[in-house]
């Protein structure tokens, strides 16, 4: 590859990066592995996962799919902040200093830099779905581009749930049951702000999906690759919405003196799938979500 | 988890992380400000004193309310009115980060262990109040008309215009307030943010444009957080240091 052939001669730098290693179904494992690989102009940390991978260590487990931060497969902790391995440059560490390279604290490992966060596929379930009014007259639905400005900024979206892995809510006190995450609240303030949606979610909001939880410590916003201001244009506009409802006194009387033209109705819940605590393995096997030698 | 069976690299538990980086400075300088703000509006409001000189009137005591007479102990124009910024400032949504980190340690940074594991609740029990900053925003929205009238007596020496040094250190300070309240998340939600359809609400068109001006401003609350606590004190210091004749105001006009 052109990089390599960049990356040969006597000018290559090299770089340490310590990984961790380990293997749920192997008791007691777990130690960061020191790997000493060349550098090049423009390589990633994937890149040097990969070249270890390659040459030191095939066993090496991480999970990736588009590096080019896209799609979210490659979140990790690098140094000990959660981060993207495809869009992290390796120029912005210092040569000398090892690059510590862990998997994401707040998932069940599953190997080496893998963990398992289906969990977040459950909560999304728990969601109740888009559902707008009836279409005009003439069949269509009709929206204005000032309605649906604020939504667009939360579809960037890339579900690489680095987020959800430094909400300290969830990576600190493992409030997963009660407390959807930075991730949902965003997702849910998509829907809440929808100028079409009919679905009344701000019970859940407050109750099952636990936003009293969040104190807005903003480390969601600092780690967002798409640079989504979570806290600030989600999670707040979204806690303000849930005061409307549940705690001021002053627009609970306006709503019962001037009663909202266009309520929206509270969501038929379909049958949630049982709750089941990190780290409890799922009915299916898992074993497809762990790509060791890609 | 009880079944883990692997080691971690981060184990819970405060301070515990990997992060390299000097993460402790940004909650140390906060504790530190926060802390010096505290001590020195404790210890003004508690002074009773110095609050006013000429046309000048510290916004530590704007609105003025004599309290000698009252014959209530400690109680001092200062101490009537700062619990009223005080709770607007710790009901912001910008110094909850600011304290949650530097305080309560919950967490400390981000990706750092935080404190209170087990015991966590968040803004749901006892800190559920701290949804009704709206009510707060509300008085610090009458409070800006109080200081502003301030800014415009101190033009107003003896019945003449002037223009003293004092006179621009409080418009200063009335400006960064202004900044500070205006670019509120709950005057962004009062304004617009409520609305989910702005083509067709009552007013849309001008809600989305107040909305988006807001929203511009709130970009940088943080900032005007603390520029306008410094203003603050800034304006109390000068001031004081007027009425208790350590420095000399300057007419300019």
């Amino acid at each position: 590859m052109a990089h390599e052939r960049e990356g040969a001669g006597s000018s290559a730098t090299k770089a340490t990066l310590k990984i961790w290693r380990a293997d749920a179904e192997v008791a007691g494992s777990g130690e960061l592995v020191a790997y000493e690989v060349e550098t090049y102009p423009g390589m990633v940390v994937l890149d040097a996962i990969h070249a270890v991978q390659a040459k030191q260590a095939p066993d090496l487990a991480v999970r990736w799919n588009c590096k080019a931060g896209r799609c979210g497969s490659c979140s990790a902790e690098i140094n000990g902040k959660p981060k993207l391995l495809c869009m992290t440059r390796m120029s912005t560490f210092a040569p000398a200093e090892p690059i510590v390279v862990t998997p994401m604290k707040t998932w069940p490992l599953i190997k080496d830099l893998v963990t398992d966060v289906s969990h977040n596929y459950r909560v999304a379930k728990k969601i109740p779905p888009f559902a707008p009014r009836p279409r005009d007259a003439d069949g269509r639905w009709r929206m204005q581009q000032e309605d649906i400005d604020r939504i667009q900024e939360f579809r960037k979206c890339i579900e690489c749930f680095l987020c959800q892995d430094v909400c300290h809510v969830l990576r600190d006190h493992h409030e997963t049951e009660e407390f959807v995450g930075p991730r949902f609240l965003i997702h849910l303030a998509t829907l809440d702000m929808h100028p079409l949606d009919t679905v009344d979610r701000r019970p859940m909001i407050k109750d099952e999906f636990g936003i009293g939880y969040c104190n807005i410590t903003r480390c969601c916003t600092e780690v967002c690759p798409e640079h989504i201001v979570l806290t600030d244009n989600g999670i707040i506009p979204l806690k303000e919405r849930v005061a409307d409802d549940f705690y001021d006194p002053l627009r609970w009387i306006a709503r019962k003196l001037f009663p909202p033209k266009h309520k929206k109705r509270l969501p038929v819940l379909p049958d949630a799938e049982p709750a089941r605590p990190l780290g409890v393995p799922a009915p299916a096997n898992r074993a497809e979500t762990v790509d060791a030698e890609e | 988890m009880a079944d883990k069976v692997v080691r971690l690299p981060v184990v819970d538990g405060l301070g515990n992380t990997l992060r390299k980086d000097n993460w402790w400075v940004g909650p140390l300088v906060t504790f530190s400000v926060l802390s010096g703000f505290v001590v020195y509006a404790t210890l003004r409001a508690f002074e009773g004193a110095h609050y006013a000189w000429g046309p000048y009137l510290s916004p530590l005591a704007s609105p003025y309310f004599e309290t000698r007479d009252l014959g209530v102990p400690l109680l001092t124009p200062a101490i009537l009115i700062l619990p009223f910024p005080g709770l607007f400032r710790f009901t912001c949504y910008y110094y909850r980060k600011a304290y949650y980190r530097a305080f309560a340690l919950t967490p400390p940074a981000c990706a750092v262990g935080g404190r209170a594991q087990g015991h966590y609740n968040g803004e749901r029990k006892l800190l559920v109040f701290q949804n009704l900053h709206r009510y707060a925003l509300y008085f610090a929205l009458l409070f800006l008309v109080f200081l502003w009238h301030d800014f415009a007596k101190s033009l107003s020496w003896e019945g003449e215009l002037g223009l003293g040094v004092g006179s621009l250190v409080i418009f200063l300070n009335c400006a960064f307030l202004t900044l500070y309240t205006t670019s509120c998340h709950s005057f962004r939600h009062l304004v617009g943010g409520s609305v989910d359809s702005y083509s067709t609400a009552p007013l849309g068109a001008l809600r989305f444009r107040l909305w988006s001006a807001v929203s511009r401003l709130n970009v940088d609350h943080m900032a005007f957080a603390w520029i306008s606590l410094a203003g603050v004190v800034l304006c109390d210091v000068y001031i004081r240091s007027v009425a208790t004749g350590a420095i000399q105001d300057v007419r300019l006009l």
